[in-house]
């Protein structure tokens, strides 16, 4: 956003710094100044809380690997040491393992934000792809940090997640060994695990720099999904404002964050990997942590390795065509009214998806998995495509500010042009 | 209009597949009955451990289970640490030290025994896991340092979600408890492997460990009945201690987190109203 960088030092000290390296500028145009659409709901949020949940899962997981000794004889033992005996270290595993999960629960709720919001569209696409890179990386960190337990779930769902990679025509089984670093997994296979899942991390920070950086350079989409007009009429400073609204919405997550970390503890967890790992026996259901459970659904439903494994990659690599998958000129949902039943539906179906995920790919549950997997992607390929050239969205309002004008009002929406998807 | 509701219908018959599919695995659950919910004194927000149980449990725990059961992490000093069976250090001490720990080596270079003492792990049974299959008819009995923590059961839909708003986390101990509690003749025309005894809540029926509580076997000197239901729920709560040591402190701290981040919510949500009060969004 242009013209926001009002920063001007006073200090003899503050100017000599600044023109040397303007950092408290950038500060203060990214954190205060920065200006924020009036008309963001809570939904918005939970780019806060995601970049709250970071840092929280970093340093809980620095502390963890304090304590942590990556070898398979012994890594069991060393997480129940640190449950048992490292002071409070029952509170920092669980903040982690729990943490985990609230990552994936507030990036879920982001990412279905934005598809209703349609804030992959243009100016966005870029911010949207970096989201999707970040949402990669995350399911890759959680994956290789939910093997460190060394227990039977973290053993046997790397062989199954790891053995995907057997499917790839003539070098698959390469791939594997050299992921493996052996003839299966094993103490070779944690160790690399515990080293990228510390590395991993840091790369999702620098993604989020850049999620961040694009996000300010283009500004926040918001519920009408238009545009700025005019900083002093839509938008109010980042603080006091935002950063007022995304303390209250974080310290509210927290409240469901601490129900999981101090009464629930292992809800979501397996009870199984409280067992250690045991090569030579296979638990009854291999199920994955709940946030891959759609994707696995999507992998099981074809009865064809490789089609599994490609369909459960495409399901996330689809994402990233969505700003060119819509074709719908308006962004928000709350002015497409076929689109935000889709969308709904959408929703319903992934959950669902998810429900499937857990249970045992036999009988009913197979052919639900399957007809639920067709939708998922009909929903991307077909149905947003001609969405865009079939619905009838209903009048944009021409500004944010005559947007929350109308709804003060509670009446009508102040119209600028008779059809929406020309008012840009 | 006939959109919106076709689009519900199919949400609808998605549903109805979704709820067809999960009433075919309830069949096979049938074979398995789920245990039944034991009121636990840990259960719920405020729960704590009851230091008399988990007094009776350890007691039935080293009379009997312990003849074949490990406990690898327990330490002598967990029985007498807050939020455990509250035995005094003395009491600790004396436990330990009916106990011959191999130490070594010394300064000749021999190993050598001596008494047990607070720091030392509670010893296991046999040497190795070799040893214990040995002795078991093939089977390993499982460590119990862990094991409540790593027994469940099936709960299904609504129930796995309705657990996590009534905070319901006893599925082991229940299991444990209904394992005890769950031996039986065998039905007729089940033919039960030799070796092997039937129970009713174990996976496929069959299980190595022969009936290990019968009636007055262990002596309660509180009062408590001396039943087989007594000894696997206070056996039980002893396990889940020894799996999860720090409940009490978990719950004490979860309630002042809490209080404060509620406190601190309302006093966020005030000024959040304040500051905005004079914006129209």
């Amino acid at each position: 956003m242009e013209g926001h960088s009002t920063y001007q030092p006073k200090g003899k000290v503050a100017q000599w710094f600044e023109s040397r390296l303007p950092i408290v500028g950038l500060i203060h145009s990214s954190a205060i100044a920065y200006p924020v659409p009036k008309n963001l709901n809570y939904m918005w949020t939970f780019g806060a809380i995601l970049s709250f949940m970071l840092v929280c899962q970093i340093v809980s997981g620095v502390v963890l690997a304090m304590h942590y000794v990556a070898y398979a004889p012994v890594s069991f033992a060393r997480v129940e040491h640190i449950m048992r005996d490292v002071n409070y270290g029952w509170l920092i595993r669980y903040i982690h393992a729990n943490g985990a999960s609230m990552f994936f629960i507030a990036v879920y709720i982001h990412i279905f934000r934005g598809m209703y919001y349609g804030s992959y569209k243009a100016p966005r696409e870029v911010l949207w792809i970096l989201g999707v890179i970040i949402y990669l990386l995350m399911m890759a960190t959680a994956f290789m940090g939910y093997v460190l337990p060394w227990g039977q779930m973290s053993f046997w769902g790397a062989t199954v997640i790891t053995n995907l990679f057997s499917a790839i025509p003539w070098v698959g089984n390469t791939i594997v060994q050299w992921l493996w670093g052996g003839y299966s997994v094993g103490d070779p296979t944690l160790n690399r695990f515990f080293s990228l899942h510390y590395l991993l991390p840091f790369m999702i920070a620098g993604v989020v720099g850049l999620h961040i950086w694009a996000l300010h350079h283009v500004g926040q989409n918001n519920p009408d999904g238009v545009d700025i007009k005019s900083v002093a009429k839509d938008t109010v400073p980042f603080t006091p404002y935002a950063t007022i609204k995304d303390t209250f919405a974080m310290v509210v997550f927290l409240i469901f964050f601490s129900w999981f970390i101090f009464y629930i503890p292992n809800y979501l967890g397996h009870s199984d990997n409280y067992i250690p790992a045991n090569p030579l026996s296979t638990p009854a259901h291999i199920v994955p942590e709940w946030y891959f459970l759609p994707f696995y659904a999507i992998l099981r439903s074809i009865p064809d390795k490789l089609g599994g494994v490609l369909a459960m990659f495409a399901a996330i690599a689809v994402l990233a065509f969505l700003p060119w998958l819509d074709t719908s000129k308006v962004r928000s949902a709350k002015y497409r009214p076929l689109f935000r039943q889709f969308f709904w539906v959408f929703a319903v179906v992934a959950v669902l998806l998810g429900y499937m995920g857990s249970q045992p790919a036999e009988g009913g549950a197979l052919i639900v998995s399957r007809i639920l997997t067709a939708y998922y992607f009909i929903h991307f390929l077909v149905i947003l495509p001609l969405l865009g050239l079939f619905e009838r969205p209903k009048p944009v309002p021409a500004s944010i500010a005559d947007a929350v004008l109308a709804k003060s009002k509670g009446g009508a929406v102040v119209v600028a042009g008779a059809a929406g998807p020309e008012t840009k | 209009m006939t959109i919106r509701s076709s689009l519900f219908g199919a949400v609808a018959a998605a549903l109805l597949l979704t709820a067809g599919a999960s009433g075919a695995r309830a069949e096979d659950a049938h074979a398995q009955p789920r245990p039944h919910r034991m009121s636990w004194s840990f259960a719920g927000p405020f729960g704590m451990y009851d230091p008399a149980q988990l007094q009776r449990g350890f007691k039935v725990f080293k009379e009997v289970c312990a003849a074949c059961h490990s406990a690898n992490y327990l330490y002598f000093r967990n029985l007498a640490q807050e939020g455990g069976p509250h035995f005094t250090e003395a009491q600790a001490k004396q436990v330990a030290g009916e106990y011959q720990i191999t130490d070594g080596p010394n300064d000749a270079g021999d190993m050598f025994q001596r008494p047990g003492r607070l720091s030392d792990h509670w010893p296991a049974p046999f040497p190795n896991d070799n040893a214990a299959r040995a002795a078991n008819g093939g089977a390993l009995p499982p460590d119990f340092s862990v094991l409540a923590k790593a027994r469940s059961y099936h709960v299904g839909f609504p129930g796995f979600i309705t657990d996590a708003f009534i905070q319901y986390q006893e599925h082991g101990v229940d299991y444990i408890h209904a394992l005890l509690t769950g031996y039986e003749d065998a039905p007729a025309g089940v033919h039960v492997q030799p070796g092997l005894n039937y129970n009713e809540y174990f996976p496929g029926h069959q299980i190595a460990m022969p009936k290990p509580l019968s009636d007055g076997q262990v002596e309660y000197t509180d009062g408590s009945p001396q039943t087989v239901d007594q000894y696997s729920q206070d056996v039980a709560a002893f396990m889940m201690w020894v799996a999860e040591p720090h409940l009490d402190q978990r719950k004490r701290i979860g309630f002042q987190v809490m209080i404060f981040l509620i406190v601190l919510s309302g006093l966020l949500y005030f000024t959040k109203k304040k500051v905005w009060s004079n914006v129209a969004h």
